[in-house]
Order: C-alpha cells, then sequence, then structure tokens
C-alpha cells in the first residue's frame, strides 16, 4: 500500500459501486409488496379549496386509498416544523405560519401538495390523481418581495402581516450612521441575487414501511441528515418516538442543500404505509422536483460603501428584502440572517457595518439554503461593490482590496458583525492566484481579443465564508433550535480492522474514503481494512448530517477525539500486556510501545485482547475497544481565497465564454486533494451557472415559467471551462486537525469573479453592474444601450 | 398487455409491458438493473443512457416495445466478468470524474459512444460538445473531460492522434 494518510489522493473506494451501476440510491430499493404514491399538486399559485372529491380516483384500478389534508388534520398530524426562530428588531418572534403536510383551507404556491394517491403501481397512481376533482377559487397572489410588501397585497398567510415574517437587524447603526456622515464618498449600489433551482440530479424520493407486527416505522429517504429528519419527523409531525422510527439515507445522488429539510412527501409515505399496511414509494419526477424542492437565493439588496480619500473602507450599510416563500423551510430564516450579515465584512477590515433584513412570504416554493447559503449572496454584495467603489475612485481594484484586507497578522480578527475570523491570509490567495491567471499578461490577451472584435473582461473576487457549522450555545442564542455537534464512533474489531459510524452524510463529497483517510492517519490501519458507515438512525448512535462544509471539521473532529479515545485504552491494555506503566507507553502507525525499550504490541494484539480477555485488566477496564465521541465544534472555520474570472463577449450576439477560471483557496489542511479539487470545481460550475445561465423565473401572478429541465439552463459541459484549482494553506486553530470545509467555496467566490468581468469587459459601454444571470440578451441589450456612451468617448 | 423480447447485457429477456412502458421502466422496474438513472421528464439529462444495438440512447425516449429483439447494454454489463473494468469506468476512477455518482451510469455510457464515434481522434471542445445531453450537477465537467481525454487511447489501442 502506498501512502493513504492526511494529504494523499486516494482513489474513491465508493466508485466502484457506482461505476457498474451498483449504488443503492432511494429509488432503487424496493420493499416486500411495495405500492406506489402520486401526490396531487396545485397548479394555481393561491387559490382556496373549495372541495375535493376522491371518489373517481378511489374506484380507479389498483388504488389503494387516496389522502387529503383533511384525514391528516383528523389525526392531528403536524406541520412541517422549522428548525430556527429568528426575532425581529423590537424583540418579538418572527411569524411562523403553519406549514401543513398536505394543504387545508388553501393553497400557496404551484406544486403545493393537496392528495396523495397510494396504488399498487407508479402509473396506477398517476392515473387514478388525474381524476382526483379539485375545486379551486383564484385567489390574487404575489411573487415577488417587493410586490409582497405593497400596501394592499394579498396575505399568503392570515397570521403574518403585510406578508413579513421578520424584520430583522444586525450592527452598530448610530456608529454606521456617523461614519457615512463625515465620509469622503459613498458608493451605492442596487444588486439582486437570482433565484435558483438546486436540481441534484437525483430526484427526491422516499419510501415509508411500516411493520405490522412490531409497530416500528422505516423510512428511506434521500436526505443529507437522516437523524434531523427522524427528529423533526417523529417529534413534530408524526408523533413517532425514535425507539419506533428508523430512518435511512442510502446513497444520494447529491443535494447541494435541498436534502437537508424535513419534506412533506416523507411524512406521507411514513404515515400513511402504517394505513395501508404495506411499503409506499414516492420518486419525484423532475418537475415535481422545480415545485417542490426548497429553491435558493433571492435577494433584493440595497448597498452602500462608505470611503475615506484614500480609499479605506469606513463603514457598510446593507438593506435586503429577502423571499422566504409560501412556507418556512427547515433552516429558511437562518440563510438571510446568521449565513448571510455575518459575513457582511468579508476579507476586509470595514470598522462599522449596519445590515437590515426583511423577510418575506410570497406564493412561491419556500426558499432555503443552496450551496452556500448567505454566503454566496454577501460575497456578491461585498465583491461587486468593493469593485463599484474601485470604479467610482478609480483606484485599481487590487490596490483597494490590498489596501483593505485584513492583515495576516491580525488574527484572531473580529468583526462588526459577530464573527471572529480565527485565521487566514488574503495576500497569499490573491497573489498566488494572481500568478495563475496570468493577471499580468491580460492586457495583451484583450487586445488581441479586441483585433478580432471580441471584449475581453477579467474580474476578482476575494472572499471569505463561516462554515463548519456550528457551536451549539452561539446558534441557540441566535435562533437554532438544535446542537450542530457532530458525532463518531469508532469500532476496532477483534482482529484490528476498523468500522467507523459517522452521523455526517455523503452524497457526492466522498467521504467513505477521506474519513477512512483520518483512521490511516491516526491509527495506522491500511484503506482495505476501514469501511464508513453513514446514513442510518439504527447503525449510528446520532448526527446532524452534512451542509455547510461541516463534514470534515465537524464530524471529522470526532473522529479524532473517538480515536484518542481508542488509543488511550489501548496504552493501558498495551500497559498491562507489556507489563509497563501507561505513562510510559506511546503508540504510532499502528504500534504501542513502551518508551526507551524493543518491547512492542500492534493495535490488533490490542484489539483482539480487548475481545478475548483472558489476560486483560479486567479489573480496571471494560472489554471491547469501541469508543463514541460527540464534538461541538468551539467556532466557525473561516476558508477563503481568490477566484479569477476572464470572460470574452462577442458583442454581435451577447454570448460569454468564460475562457479561463482560477481559483486559489485556503481550506484548511487538504486530506485528499483530488476530492478537494473536484468539490471546488463542482462548486465554481454551480457559481458560473447562477451567474450567466441558472434563473428560477416567476410570472408576477406566481407560476412558475422555469419548470423543467427546457426551461431552467442548467450548465452543461459546453457552457464551462477548465477551472484551475489551487490552495493556499493556513490551518484552523480551533480543530485538531486544521481543517476548514472545502464544499461550498466554489459557489460563493465565483459568481462576483464573473460578473465583475463583464463589468470590466463592458467598462466602455457605460456598465456598472449586472444583475445575474447574465444571459446573451442582457448583455447584447446593454451594449446596444451603451453604444452612444462608447461613440462619446 | 404485449410482450417484448430482447438481449441485456448478452442475457435474453421476454416481459409483458404496457404500450407505453419505456424503456427504462422495463430496465429498472421489470427487470431489477437499476444502474441505469431516471434525472428527468423531459429528455434533457442523459442519466438513463444505454447502448441498443451498439449506439447510445436515451433509454427514458425509448418504448421498450421499440427495443424488441434490440441488443441493450447497460453500465451493469461493461465491466468483464472478472470484475476488470472498462477503460472508461477506470479513467472515470482515475481522475474523478464522478462525485455522487448518479450521472455517472448515463455518461459513462455516452462518453464511450463518443469514443467510439471518434476513431480519428477527439478534441476537448468535442468532447464537451458532444456531452451536450448529458447533465452531472456535481463535478463541473472538468474531471469528466479529462477522463474522456484519457480513454480514448486505452480505447483505440493508439495515441491520441493530436
Ligand atoms: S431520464 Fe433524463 S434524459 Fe432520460
Ligand atoms: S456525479 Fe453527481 S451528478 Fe454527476
Amino acid at each position: 500500500m502506498g501512502f493513504e494518510g492526511i494529504g494523499a489522493s486516494v482513489r474513491r473506494k465508493e466508485d466502484q459501486r457506482f461505476l457498474n451501476g451498483k449504488g443503492n440510491y432511494t429509488d432503487d430499493i424496493n420493499r416486500p409488496g411495495q405500492t406506489y404514491a402520486s401526490i396531487k399538486r396545485s397548479d394555481r399559485p393561491h387559490a382556496k379549496i373549495l372541495s375535493i372529491d376522491i371518489s373517481a380516483a378511489k374506484a380507479a384500478p389498483g388504488v389503494l386509498a387516496v389522502f387529503t389534508g383533511a384525514d391528516l388534520d383528523a389525526e392531528e398530524i403536524g406541520g412541517l416544523p422549522c428548525g430556527w426562530q429568528i426575532h425581529n428588531k423590537d424583540g418579538s418572534p418572527m411569524a411562523e405560519p403553519k406549514h401543513p403536510v398536505l394543504a387545508v383551507g388553501k393553497v400557496r404556491h404551484v406544486g403545493d401538495p393537496i392528495a396523495v394517491v397510494i396504488a399498487e403501481t407508479r402509473q396506477q397512481a398517476k392515473d387514478a390523481a388525474e381524476l382526483l376533482v379539485i375545486d379551486l377559487e383564484d385567489l390574487p397572489a404575489v411573487a415577488g418581495v417587493r410586490d409582497a410588501i405593497a400596501p394592499g397585497a394579498t396575505a399568503v398567510h392570515d397570521d403574518a402581516p403585510g406578508n413579513i415574517c421578520y424584520d430583522w437587524h444586525l450592527g452598530d447603526k448610530a456608529m454606521v450612521d456617523a461614519a457615512f456622515a463625515s465620509a469622503h464618498k459613498v458608493v451605492r449600489l442596487d444588486l439582486l441575487n437570482n433565484r435558483l433551482i438546486p436540481n441534484a440530479m437525483e430526484p427526491r424520493a422516499a419510501i415509508g414501511d411500516f411493520d405490522v407486527n412490531s409497530g416500528d416505522y422505516t423510512l428511506y429517504t434521500t436526505s443529507q441528515n437522516p437523524h434531523v429528519i427522524r427528529l423533526l419527523m417523529g417529534a413534530f409531525v408524526l408523533h413517532i418516538p425514535e425507539n419506533k422510527l428508523r430512518v435511512v439515507a442510502p446513497d444520494v445522488g447529491g443535494g447541494f442543500g435541498s436534502k437537508i429539510y424535513h419534506y412533506a412527501e416523507e411524512a406521507i409515505v411514513t404515515w400513511a404505509s402504517a394505513k395501508v399496511r404495506r411499503p409506499i414509494k414516492w420518486t419525484a419526477e423532475r418537475t415535481e422536483s422545480f415545485m417542490s424542492d426548497a429553491h435558493g437565493r433571492d435577494h433584493d439588496s440595497t448597498a452602500e460603501m462608505a470611503i475615506d480619500a484614500e480609499g479605506h473602507f469606513l463603514a457598510l450599510r446593507v438593506n435586503t428584502l429577502c423571499n422566504m416563500g409560501a412556507y418556512l423551510s427547515t433552516f429558511a430564516p437562518a440563510v438571510p440572517t446568521y449565513l448571510y450579515a455575518t459575513l457582511l465584512a468579508g476579507v476586509y477590515k470595514t470598522p462599522a457595518i449596519y445590515v437590515e433584513v426583511k423577510a418575506v412570504f410570497t406564493n412561491t416554493v419556500p426558499v432555503d439554503a443552496y450551496r452556500g447559503a448567505g454566503r454566496p449572496e454577501a460575497t456578491f454584495l461585498v465583491e461587486r461593490l468593493v469593485d463599484a467603489v474601485a470604479k467610482d475612485t478609480g483606484i485599481d481594484k487590487i490596490e483597494l482590496r490590498r489596501k483593505n484586507f485584513i492583515p495576516s497578522d491580525a488574527f484572531p480578527y473580529q468583526t462588526p458583525v459577530a464573527l471572529q475570523y480565527d485565521s487566514g491570509d488574503y495576500t497569499a490567495t490573491l497573489n498566488s492566484a494572481l500568478k495563475a491567471a496570468d493577471y499580468a499578461g491580460f492586457e495583451a490577451r484583450r487586445q488581441t481579443a479586441a483585433a478580432k472584435g471580441k471584449l475581453r473582461g477579467i474580474g476578482i473576487s476575494t472572499y471569505l465564508e463561516a462554515c463548519g457549522i456550528a457551536p451549539s450555545a452561539v446558534v441557540g442564542s441566535l435562533g437554532a433550535r438544535a446542537g450542530l455537534y457532530e458525532v463518531a464512533n469508532i469500532r476496532v474489531h477483534p482482529t484490528g480492522s476498523v468500522t467507523v459510524f459517522t452521523g455526517t452524510h455523503s452524497h457526492g463529497q466522498g467521504h467513505e474514503t477521506t474519513l477512512a483517510q483520518l483512521v490511516c492517519e491516526q491509527l495506522g490501519v491500511p484503506m482495505s481494512q476501514v469501511e464508513v458507515v453513514h446514513g442510518d438512525t439504527a447503525k449510528i448512535p446520532f448526527g446532524m448530517g452534512t451542509y455547510g462544509s461541516r463534514s470534515l471539521a465537524v464530524g471529522g473532529t470526532a473522529m479524532v477525539k473517538a480515536m484518542d479515545k481508542i488509543i488511550a485504552k489501548g496504552k493501558k491494555i498495551a500497559a498491562h500486556l507489556m507489563e509497563a506503566a501507561v505513562e510510559d507507553i506511546e503508540f504510532k502507525d499502528n504500534v504501542f510501545s513502551v518508551a526507551g525499550t524493543d518491547k512492542t504490541k500492534t493495535l490488533t494484539d490490542i484489539s483482539l485482547a480487548a475481545y478475548v480477555p483472558h489476560n486483560y485488566p479486567i479489573e480496571e477496564l471494560e472489554p471491547g475497544l469501541d469508543e463514541t465521541a460527540f464534538y461541538d465544534p468551539k467556532n466557525f472555520t473561516f476558508p477563503g481565497g481568490c477566484h479569477i474570472a476572464e470572460v470574452e463577449i462577442d458583442p454581435e450576439t451577447g454570448v460569454t465564454t468564460v475562457i479561463n477560471f482560477s481559483a486559489v483557496d485556503d481550506v484548511g489542511r487538504v486530506v485528499n486533494p483530488m476530492i478537494v479539487e473536484g468539490q471546488i470545481q463542482g462548486g465554481v460550475a454551480q457559481g458560473i451557472g447562477q451567474a450567466l445561465l441558472e434563473a428560477a423565473i416567476y410570472d408576477k401572478e406566481g407560476q412558475l415559467l422555469s419548470g423543467s429541465m427546457m426551461d431552467y439552463t442548467m450548465p452543461r459541459a459546453d457552457n464551462l471551462p477548465n477551472i484551475s484549482v489551487g490552495t493556499e494553506t493556513t490551518l484552523c486553530t480551533h480543530n485538531p486537525l486544521g481543517v476548514k470545509g472545502c464544499g461550498e467555496v466554489g459557489a460563493i467566490g465565483s459568481p462576483p469573479a464573473v460578473i465583475n468581468a463583464l463589468v470590466d469587459a463592458l467598462k466602455e459601454y457605460g456598465v456598472r453592474h449586472i444583475n445575474m444571470p447574465a444571459t446573451p440578451q442582457k448583455i447584447w441589450s446593454l451594449i446596444q444601450a451603451g453604444k452612444p456612451a462608447l461613440a462619446a468617448e | 398487455m404485449p410482450q417484448v423480447t430482447l438481449t441485456v447485457n448478452g442475457k435474453q429477456h421476454t416481459a409483458t409491458v404496457e404500450g407505453r412502458t419505456l424503456l427504462v421502466e422495463l430496465l429498472r422496474e421489470t427487470l431489477g438493473m437499476t444502474g441505469t438513472h431516471v434525472g428527468c421528464d423531459t429528455s434533457q439529462c442523459g442519466a438513463c443512457v444505454v447502448h441498443v444495438d451498439g449506439k447510445s440512447v436515451k433509454s427514458c425516449t425509448m418504448l421498450a416495445l421499440q427495443a424488441e429483439g434490440a441488443s441493450v447494454v447497460t453500465i451493469e454489463g461493461l465491466a468483464a466478468a472478472d470484475g476488470t473494468l472498462h477503460p472508461m469506468q477506470e479513467m472515470f476512477r482515475e481522475h474523478h470524474a464522478l462525485q455522487c455518482g448518479f450521472c455517472t451510469p448515463g455518461m459513462v455510457m455516452s462518453a464511450i459512444d463518443l469514443v467510439n464515434t471518434h476513431p480519428q481522434g477527439i478534441t476537448e471542445q468535442e468532447i464537451r460538445e458532444g456531452l451536450e445531453g448529458n447533465l452531472c450537477r456535481c463535478t463541473g465537467y472538468h474531471n469528466i473531460v479529462k477522463a474522456i481525454v484519457a480513454a480514448w487511447p486505452l480505447m483505440h489501442g493508439k495515441v491520441a492522434a493530436e
């Protein structure tokens, strides 16, 4: 075996099954006697439900049952709970209207589930759902945040006056106002952050399986966090105790946030399977995904920077309206507050920041965290504003950034918006990215392109994010209704092989490989003898799952702590076997030795003794070598870096080509460079998608216009460039691995780099800002509008 | 209901299907071969690509009955009986061209057809355009392109012409 520990690009263990078509995704699972559910959804954005006639559907071939919201209400099934409570400026709690599992009384967005049909086959269920007669009376609807808060707008919920979920703020307003009053200059930018549809390639699916004899429920589901689903669904919706409810999240085909949340369909199939006494499978068709998976982003912001005569940032003022959709999804309230406003300092030493956020209900699909969650919104705003400052002051965009960077000797650094950054070196990532992008050679490339009639631009984003979520006490004080620790159970088997049970979940991140590498590193066990188990509440003690780039920083640290316990116990056993003092036992590379002697015992000798305790300190020590650790992080982690995009526009068509993309990120210590590079490339692709291609579009009445892959532009291979990835490392100071997290940086850093590049390419056309996505039509129109400005020069 | 007889990965099957049954439904639901995936309902994503008589086909876009007498190869049929991976599978692993693995079966089947149909060599741009019908949300395609570039000489038994 070659080197397999921390730092090795070990090829992935999970690939063997995926490459042979032997993955085990939820829809691949079939339970004996399985039936199928089809869900009837609203095609209206906002309407009163006058009546539902189920008789024809119920009589259709193969149909076992039809349920509506009334059936759930009759059993006092709870609404889908929200996991985070924000408080208003005046201290009162946010508006939190009930989110029924199946609509009751009203539908509030296109896609809102109204009824479910259970039948013998998928096709029979679908056919019967067409026979439901649902009488709806249209109500006026609102889709955009500004329409929703306009006086006289229709109320999405009676118990959310003015459609306001919360009106929240952060920072020192008086200090910011004073800085603006005495500023040399104020630069303002109005920005939209486009609404996105996550579109993991595996559509959501769920199988509810009730065991009539034991009374046990099993839910197989496409989830990033099975224990969280068990907690939310068991405790708040269906009232099933944990011992009677098992949640399995098997192989999951991508999540990007959209599979964190507890969805109605999970509760429906679990509950209904006890009614029909058969397992029930539901698998989303892609059209359903578009109208029922939580969407992402959708901010409307005003940002102002006060600067002094030299271009130092004095204060930042931000006002944001954010769209919550029709109901609060699991983490939704946290995204535009503690994952957004707290990030507005970025990598800059801006001394005063004040931000106001209004969260608004609309007749659209619920909006929640999507890869990056809040941090891409903050980064887009800050990095666009910094470029606008450069433009308005004439200061070079790189010089301006350097001038305002938090210096590398200033850590730990307390920002004016709550976070304390532990480490970073923004100059190092900037310098390295400038080199990778051959920034110095750009002017020559621009001229070559210009000679061919093309417009070239280069854009920079120097960003930071907060992940590795999160210290439980901190998030608790901010409104989280859960702790955000992580759990690992390390089982050393009698012959020295190891199984890791982790509360994190892999849906593309490669945990079965990366986490096994931690075991190779710490216990000296080869990869071939390490198995990682995740995604099953019956096997894993507990866990909060995977999101917020937390798996390694929090889950990996839990593993380290559990392995520390294994080593500590192993030393006691070794001391007994080698008749030495525990203090004299050392452990390294799978071997326990007595310091200063040649006496050694391997981990296998020790584990064997632990499970066959014939010669064993049985009076003081339990048999077995199996340890669990819960780890609650001390702080967030703070990856950062520099992304540089080089674009070329064809002015005849407005088509943008991303010529080069260079990312240099500081993600802390890198365990598997191959996997980290892949994570960053994937994130950047989603960021370029946001910047150039993707938009969830509603018409004014709340109809989803981009409701299929024919209408919503997913990035394809020929839309994207090669993505060069580099790293510059500073270690996280508060976890033993020094890791920060790499899952989201790509999607956070890249969108402003692309838009900054486009604005740069179009500078002669008087373009100051472009809202995403920068479609060819938008670019072409800007070029047409800017032609007089060009002619006047 | 009508019957269809076809060969899948070298083995003959006869199944009773509805007229509307899709080839992918026959594979996944009737034959229990779940390696081929369904990622959309508009023929956009390519997660369902299989080979029908040697050509890559979106199996969600073909009726099961249209496969009468056809020879179908799915992702499950690529590796040799002793488990040796097809060079395309091997290069996908080597170049980390998969993350969640959901697009992978269709991506690998399309990639093989792409290399087969470019015996004179293939450029990165041709690969990117050739993958137009396959969506991947995880990788950003960079490593998929690399894997296909690396598989070309292995599949054609020579060094690429470029
Ligand atoms: S399932 Fe998407 S193209 Fe066939
Ligand atoms: S690897 Fe996840 S969609 Fe391609």
